[in-house]
Parts: C-alpha cells; structure tokens; sequence
C-alpha cells in the first residue's frame, strides 16, 4: 500500500498543475499549522477608535473595522477553515465506505435499502440541508459544526464505493482469497477496503475543496463558525459594509478561499489523472 | 487405508425457468496421497465446477445435490459449517487457479500476499514470515525472488504471477493442491515450467494434485491418472499410460485425434463434430451420441454405466461390453 501510494504521490508532483496545487496545498497546511505563532493574536489590544486602516508598514494587509490585524486573521482562519473541512471530511469519507461497503457487499435489499434512501438525500440541495440544521441549533460548537458537514457529505462517496465494491467482489483474487480460507473480515478489509483506497482519496481531496466553500458560504450566512473566531467567510461578511471604503477585509480572506479551493481541486484532479489513466 | 480425497455421486444443479438443470450430473473420483489426477474435457463438461465443489465454493445460486459424499481423509466435507470451511480452504487443500493477472490482489506486495497466507496457518514473527516466504518463493522457482519479494503483482509477468500464486496456496501447506487450468493463460513454455513446479512439489512434499485441464497434451507424462469429462459426467477414468495407449471412449479418441502429434507422418487432425450441449438440452441415454462417431442403436435410449476395461481403467461406453471377452 505504501508503495503504491508513493507512486502515486510521484505521479500527482510529476503534472505541473498537480505540483502547483501541491506546493500551495503544502504552504497553505505550514500557514495553518505555525502561523498563527507567527502573526499578533488578533484580538489582542485592537485600538477600536483607530477603525480600518488601510494596508501599509505596520498592518501588511490592513485592520478591518474593530483595527484587528487582517493578515493574522487570515492566518489564524486558514488554520479554523483546514482543520474544519479536513475533519468533517474524514468523517464524511468514512461513513461513505462503511456504507458503501456494506450495501455493496450485502446486496439485495440492504443495498437497495440503502441506496434508495442516499438517492433521496442526494436530491436535497446540501446547502439548504445545512441552513436547516443550523437554523434549529443556533449556537452551535465548531465540533458540532464537523459533525453536520460530515454527515451531510457523504452521499455521493457511498454510491463510489458501492460501485467499487461491486466490481472488486468479482475479481478472481476475491475468489482466491475465499479458495484460501478467507472469512468475510479479511476480503472486506484485507482485499476490498484497499482497493477502494484510490477513488476515496479523489473523494476525499475533492470534498476538502467543497467543504471549505461551504463553510465559508455557512459562515457568510453568519450561521457557521461563530464570531469572534476568525473563519474566512465570516471575515467577508465583516467587510460587506465597508466594501467600497475598505475593500481589503473582504479582499483577502476572499483570495485565501479563491486560492485554496484551486490548490486542493488541482490535486483532486492530478491524482485522478494519477489513478485513472482514462477518465482523464 | 481411506484415500485423501474421495467424491461420490457429485450433482451440482443450477435453477433455470422453472427447474433445476445439474451441470455436474454424478461424478465419483478418488484421489490418493502424493498422486496426481488429471481431470480433462471441454469448456462447459463441469470440471471447474468440480474442482470448486470440493471446498463448497459453488457460486451462487448453483448449489450440491444432497446425496453427494465429499471425504477429505475420512472427513465429511458435506458436513461442515462456514467456520469448518474455512479451516479446509487453503490449510489442507489450496488452489490455483487459470488467470494468474487477476488472482493476486493489486495493492499488495508480494511478501504480503505470501506473509498472510503463512500467518493464517502459523504465527511467525515479522522476519520469519518474511524469510519463510523467500524460501517459498525459491521453491517455485521464482528468479531473483529478494527482489521480488517488495514488488507488486503488476511488475511480474503471468508466469512469475503464477508462481507466486502456487507459493501462497503451499504457504499454508496443503495436503492437496487443486490447480484449475493453471496454465492456460500462459505461453506454451511457461506452461511447461509450471507444470514442472507442480510436479516437483508434488514429490518434494508428498501433496496430492488434482489438475483440472482441456489440454491432453500437457497431461501426458505428469499426471499417474486421467479423467476425462463430458457433459458433466466423467467417461473415462484411467492410468494416464494406459489412456494414450487404449482409449476406449470415442470421445477420449476424439480428443487424442485432435491434438497434432511431433512424431509420426503430418496427417489433417480429426475434430470431434458439434460442440457440448448445453446441461439444459443434454441428450437421452449417453450424452455423446449425437456426435459419437461409433454410435450403436442403443446408445440414444441407453445410458451406459462405467464399465470396467482393465485394472483401474473404466469408461462409460457400450462399445466396452462388446469388445469385452
């Protein structure tokens, strides 16, 4: 495994736009994991009288309207914005597999099941689904805030799996293994889950990018990450009234989402390419 | 002394509209410790079927007459539960099978694939299994197998494939190796080459092997015993000498007449006429006798029984009983 993955890696650096998302991704992670020890604390002493001020010496990317530090709130947001979609993604992964995994392997009616009641879900717009959520818990913790954009995520990833497992279950090393004494554990975790390990990473990479849009779209809502922690949507949505007048706090976080998102789908898209020579 | 493995009475039986049509109709084989048995015929006579049969791995919604009797050293396999299956499959007899491409699991190296089939019959530590594995990888023959060990299957060709494959089926040390077309996907010289590993193993270890071919030729010289196969019943059953030299069903000589011989004057190869029928539409009395070349008034209404034609030599032809003292 391993060793299949390092190549695949290998494959993903040797695209340019695969090594350009890559690189950023690897920035945006370093930004995000020591940055925040680098840059003022935000709401640290904020002159509140001083108001915005616009980019310059002292503030590289200006103060919004309570004088707190732009480029820290960036910063501090990459690390809220990462660790969230990075989170409810996992979770949102692994209940696609498990589900996945057990329609495609029980068949008949637990997979139809199933499968019927993710078609339904899929038919719900997963916005609308959150703004629902959200309405009823209004205070809700980031933990909490995970919890709903993981359950609410893996639909689609289910239908993947699924489809994967139905294809694997007939491969004659399936056979072989059962001829071997296999039980039902060791085919589904040993020959079954890792090869459906490439296209839940092209899942998971590619939900990374969705879910970070979807904070930043729930936190612009001003019903995702409450204030005064600082979250890239909520920032833009700090600055709507001074977008003409101070356009720079509504700016960057902005760039920050732009530029993210871009990384993280160009490496969804290299290690597709990496995976599957053909679909691309 | 009970042989290793003895099959009475077989039907394997399929549902289609309405009934259930037996593509394996009666099938009764012996095989002893250390021999090999050649189970010969055309695509579709059943003898995968068979093959699968004795772990009760038939695919569903195919499903084993009762009535059949299934011994592995006295053992009722018939018997068994899942848990007690699964304490056959693979620890007393492996299997390999024809398409060595896919029968390795993609995303594991070879010393993985090998190592979990050594700790499912022993725990070994981590460099013992490893070390038990290289040592299997040399006994099938596998060049440069160090090397080898941390690759993947797809950077080994078919033959190599294959040997790993055999390597994982005796790393649980059957008592008996069931190779299902092992060397059909391979080039002719490769086939020769595993053959030779099966043989070799087979004396090395004293393991029984049950070859499951439609190739005559690769039988002739390896196997101690041959049955042939048609129409989901075994025709003929002998010594594999004795076959090639008195083949007694016209169906063994319809095959024979069909392989190109090396020696001998460049004669046209006789093909048998017609194709198997299928199990749905099988014929009355003997299931050769639309094609049978030697057909005698009786054989569309009577079916033949095994007749015996010498020691250990039996076929299921009328033709036997005439030519008989």
């Amino acid at each position: 495994m391993t060793g299949s993955l390092r190549r695949t890696l290998l494959q993903v650096l040797a695209s340019p736009s695969g090594r350009i998302g890559f690189l950023v991704l690897a920035l945006l992670v370093l930004v995000a994991v020591v940055g925040p020890w680098l840059v003022p604390n935000p709401a640290a002493m904020p002159d509140l009288l001083a108001g915005a001020t616009a980019p310059g010496r002292q503030h590289l990317l200006g103060t919004d309207h309570l004088n707190r530090d732009v480029l820290a709130r960036v910063v501090h947001g990459a690390r809220i914005s990462l660790t969230l979609a990075t989170l409810s993604v996992l979770l949102a992964v692994s209940l696609g597999a498990i589900v996945g995994l057990t329609a495609g392997w029980l068949g008949g009616w637990a997979d139809a099941t199933l499968m019927r009641g993710v078609d339904a879900a899929l038919a719900i717009p997963r916005l609308f689904l959150l703004l629902m959520l959200v309405a009823v818990w209004e205070q809700m913790p980031l933990a909490a805030l995970v919890a709903v954009l993981g359950a609410t995520g893996w639909f689609a990833t289910s239908r993947i799996v699924r489809g994967e497992v139905l294809r694997i279950r007939e491969e004659a090393f399936v056979d072989a293994a059962r001829a071997l004494g296999a039980g039902s554990g060791r085919i589904i975790f040993r020959h079954l889950l890792p090869n459906t390990a490439g296209p839940l990473l092209v899942a998971a990479t590619l939900g990374v990018g969705d879910v970070i849009l979807l904070e930043a779209g729930l936190s612009f809502l001003g019903v995702g990450v409450r204030p005064p922690t600082p979250s890239w949507g909520g920032m833009i949505l700090d600055g709507r009234p001074m977008l003409i007048s101070a356009p720079w706090e509504s700016l960057f976080p902005g760039l920050a989402i732009v530029v993210t998102v871009l990384a993280v789908n160009l490496v969804g898209d290299a290690l597709r390419a990496a995976l599957y020579p053909r679909s691309a | 002394m009970t042989p290793l493995l003895e099959v009475q009475d077989l039907r394997i039986s399929f549902p289609t509209a309405g009934t259930r049509v037996s593509a394996v109709d009666g099938v009764s084989f012996t095989l002893e410790r250390g021999e090999m048995l050649a189970v010969v015929g055309e695509s579709g006579c059943g003898k995968s079927l068979t093959s699968l049969a004795l772990l009760r791995l038939i695919p569903h919604p195919g499903r084993i007459e009762p009535g059949a009797v299934i011994r592995l050293d006295g053992q009722d396999v018939m018997a068994l539960d899942e848990a007690g299956l699964r304490r056959i499959r693979g620890r007393r007899i492996g299997m390999i099978f024809q398409d060595p491409m896919t029968s390795l699991n993609p995303v594991f190296t070879v010393a993985a694939q090998i190592g979990e089939s050594i700790r499912a019959h022993r725990k070994l530590r981590r460099a013992e299994t490893r070390a038990r594995a290289l040592d299997l990888l040399r006994e099938v023959g596998l060049p440069d197998p160090e090397a080898r060990l941390d690759q993947y299957p797809h950077q080994l060709s078919g033959g190599m494939r294959q040997r790993v494959m055999i390597a994982i089926a005796l790393a649980s040390e059957p008592e008996i190796l069931v190779a299902d077309e092992p060397t059909t996907a391979l080039d002719v010289t490769v086939q020769a080459q595993i053959l030779e590993v099966l043989d070799r193993l087979r004396v090395a270890r004293g393991m029984a092997v049950l070859l499951i071919t439609h190739d005559l030729g690769i039988v002739a010289g390896r196997a101690d015993r041959v049955a042939v196969m048609y129409a989901g019943r075994l025709v003929e059953e002998a010594p594999t000498p004795e076959l090639f030299v008195h083949p007694s069903h016209p169906y063994t000589r319809g095959l024979l007449a069909s392989v190109p011989r090396l020696s001998g004057p460049v004669t046209r190869l006789t093909p048998i006429a017609g194709t198997v029928p299928l199990p749905a539409a099988w014929p009355s009395g003997c299931r050769f006798h639309p094609r049978c070349p030697e057909v005698l008034p009786r054989c569309p209404t009577d079916d033949p029984p095994a007749l015996g034609v010498g020691p250990g030599h039996q076929a299921r032809c009328w033709l036997v009983e005439g030519s008989r003292p």
